[in-house]
């Protein structure tokens, strides 16, 4: 019982670190990205076949945080002039032509068979602690994910993004480089998602095309949307919910007599998807919904009307 | 090889043809309502199971099975739209056409499971009469596919008329072309997107039915073949009718010719590679422009 706990605990650092990814790109950036799995494929098999190529387990996991975000950047610079919903196509296309590649070059990832026997950090050495360890290790990136990520999205870089989302003319008019921006934060956004697929590939050592199907992505969004998708701190509970969700469905599912095992597995996605459905409806803004910003105020003379944009613009002068 | 050629653009104009009926769809809802609608792909694995009941247990013959296609998914599609869609629609926020897209893709998942439930993951065959096919020069064709492409041309001339020659049909293209001038003149938007629901998911589940009887329907039908579908309908620029029927047909025989010179394994990303480089020259589709309302 405790393995797994455990094993569901560092899962759901795992969701952690994707709905991050998801709330940069998509609660902070503004672009619906359909491809979260592909860029967690990408981590997870980048990290596991340079680690069996001989690098050490760190310099691989940071390898697929560069790979994916690169790969993450690309699709942004390629898909740059395209609407939200042509965006979402795209992406949700991006995603399964990785999996495409994952299945048929057996020369690279073993196809279907998948990779097998990716090695864990320090597994032989801590033993029966190994558990432990990795839950805080996961969980200690994700913390890491949530300091640098609100250092940044708290930075001018943050504010000019967040513009961005909302109006991109606004914000180009405004002389922020919008383009930049947009590539940054899918890089960011979808490194993390390819951190993801590191971690969750040297947790089971075990990966294959069948892990990467488009529900993964669909499961993050629920996650991203019940914690609240522009906050940082709604994904880390919204992955909690969600596996609490995830597992809770499967043993209520398993109660109900005289259900086929594809019945179960049916019932267990139905009522996630419904769920999602729900949340959306009532509370589409999360558990934390998204802070209003203001701009700071004048010191001078409390209770005013706040100046636009401390520092860049002069305070208008009242009369 | 001119031959193998020639088949490969015969198969791909099929395929193309099945293909451009849930296009069409997508694009007609695209149009009226504003935005992506996912549940299209289950919408035909709807209709391929409505026209495999009443075919496999009746007996029905195809074209009232396919009319049992159209009217299954046309309904179910707006009972979905009623319950998913149209709540999430009313909230006005600056991404509402992309939340209401997010959530038809957990309404897509929620339909597919449904019928996964009901029906298995099992692949069930319509039961059609077979017969040999017909051998043209040393072109092959099934009679029916030549079925098939009957149908859909036949639903695309009659889609022709309806928008062209009705009263409502007008009114869809006006809301289509500019949805504040059209309600000035008096034109329920509500009425219509019911309508745009209607036919729009009835001619994906006449789709779905129609590759139902080439291949067999299983719960998944639908969204193997949602690429696919997508990027016909983006091809046309996402608002064209006539654009999806192109892009149908021009994703049908790329793909379908793309495997004279790569693995059948990567047939369907030449969907993906194919809306990519389109929307890299031209980021609105090849007929955006011609919405609706003809100049």
């Amino acid at each position: 019982m405790t393995s797994y706990l455990l094993f569901m605990g560092t899962l759901a650092g795992v969701y952690a670190l994707l709905s991050l990814g998801l709330v940069t790109i998509w609660g902070q950036g503004g672009m619906v990205n359909l491809g979260l799995v592909g860029f967690y494929a990408v981590g997870a098999y980048s990290s596991a076949l340079l680690n069996a190529a001989g690098l050490t387990i760190a310099v691989a996991w940071a390898a697929a945080f560069i790979i994916a975000g690169t790969v993450g950047a690309a699709l942004c610079l390629v898909t740059r002039t395209l609407r939200g919903d042509y965006l979402a196509i795209v992406s949700l296309g991006f995603a399964e032509v990785i999996r495409l590649i994952a299945t048929n070059e057996k020369w690279l990832t073993g196809g279907s068979d998948g990779v097998s026997g990716i090695h864990a950090p320090l597994k032989a050495e801590l033993g029966a602690a190994f558990p432990w360890f990795y839950l805080g290790l996961t969980w200690t990136l994700v913390a890491l994910a949530v300091v640098c990520l609100s250092r940044i999205l708290s930075s001018p870089f943050g504010r000019a993004l967040r513009a961005q989302r909302d109006d991109e003319q606004v914000a180009a008019v405004a002389g922020k480089p919008v383009l930049q921006l947009k590539l940054k934060t899918f890089f960011v956004g979808a490194g993390l998602s390819g951190l993801a697929g590191a971690v969750y590939a040297h947790l089971t050592s075990f990966i294959s095309p069948d892990g990467f199907v488009p529900l993964m992505t669909i499961y993050i969004f629920l996650a991203a949307t019940a914690g609240g998708y522009t906050r940082l701190i709604g994904a880390v509970v919204g992955s909690v919910i969600l596996l609490v969700l995830l597992e809770s469905t499967r043993f209520a599912a398993v109660a109900i007599p005289g259900l086929s095992a594809v019945q179960v597995a049916s019932v267990r996605e139905f009522s996630i998807a419904v769920i999602l459905i729900a949340i959306m409806q009532v509370r589409p803004q999360g558990l934390f919904a998204s802070k209003p910003q203001r701009a700071p105020r004048l010191a001078s003379k409390p209770g005013e009307a706040p100046a636009a944009n401390g520092g860049t613009t002069v305070p208008i002068p009242h009369h | 090889m001119f031959t193998e050629f020639l088949q490969h653009i015969v198969n791909g104009l099929i395929i193309g043809a099945v293909v451009a009926l849930p296009a069409l769809g997508l694009t007609l809802i695209f149009s009226v309502l504003g935005f992506v609608n996912f549940s299209i792909a289950a919408q035909m694995t709807v209709g391929g199971y409505a026209g495999w009941l009443v075919n496999s247990h009746l007996h029905w013959s195809l074209i009232p099975a396919l009319a049992v296609a159209f009217a299954a998914s046309g309904a179910i599609g707006i009972i979905g739209d009623r319950l998913a869609l149209l709540p999430m629609r009313r909230k006005s926020t600056a991404h509402t056409s992309l939340m209401v897209a997010i959530v038809s893709i957990a309404l897509n998942l929620a339909l597919e499971n449904a019928m996964r439930f009901g029906f298995g993951s099992d692949l069930n065959s319509y039961d059609l009469p077979v017969s040999r096919d017909l051998v043209l020069g040393e072109i092959h064709v099934g009679p029916q596919q030549i079925n098939n492409l009957g149908v859909a041309l036949l639903l695309a001339i009659v889609l022709a008329a309806f928008f062209s020659a009705t009263r409502m049909g007008k009114a869809m293209r006006a809301v289509a072309d500019n949805p504040d001038l059209a309600r000035l003149k008096g034109i329920d938007p509500q009425r219509l997107s019911n309508l745009a629901t209607f036919i729009g998911m009835g001619l994906a589940g006449i789709g779905g039915a129609l590759l139902a009887v080439d291949t067999s329907v299983d719960p998944s039908t639908g969204s193997r073949l949602l690429l696919i579908v997508f990027a016909a309908s983006v091809l046309g620029g996402l608002t064209s009718l006539p654009g999806a029927v192109l892009g149908a047909l021009l994703i049908g025989i790329l793909s379908d010719v793309s495997l004279t010179v790569i693995s059948p394994v990567y047939q369907s990303a030449t969907a993906f590679i194919t809306i990519l480089l389109v929307l890299l020259v031209r980021p609105n589709g090849l007929f955006a422009g011609n919405s609706g309302v003809r100049k």
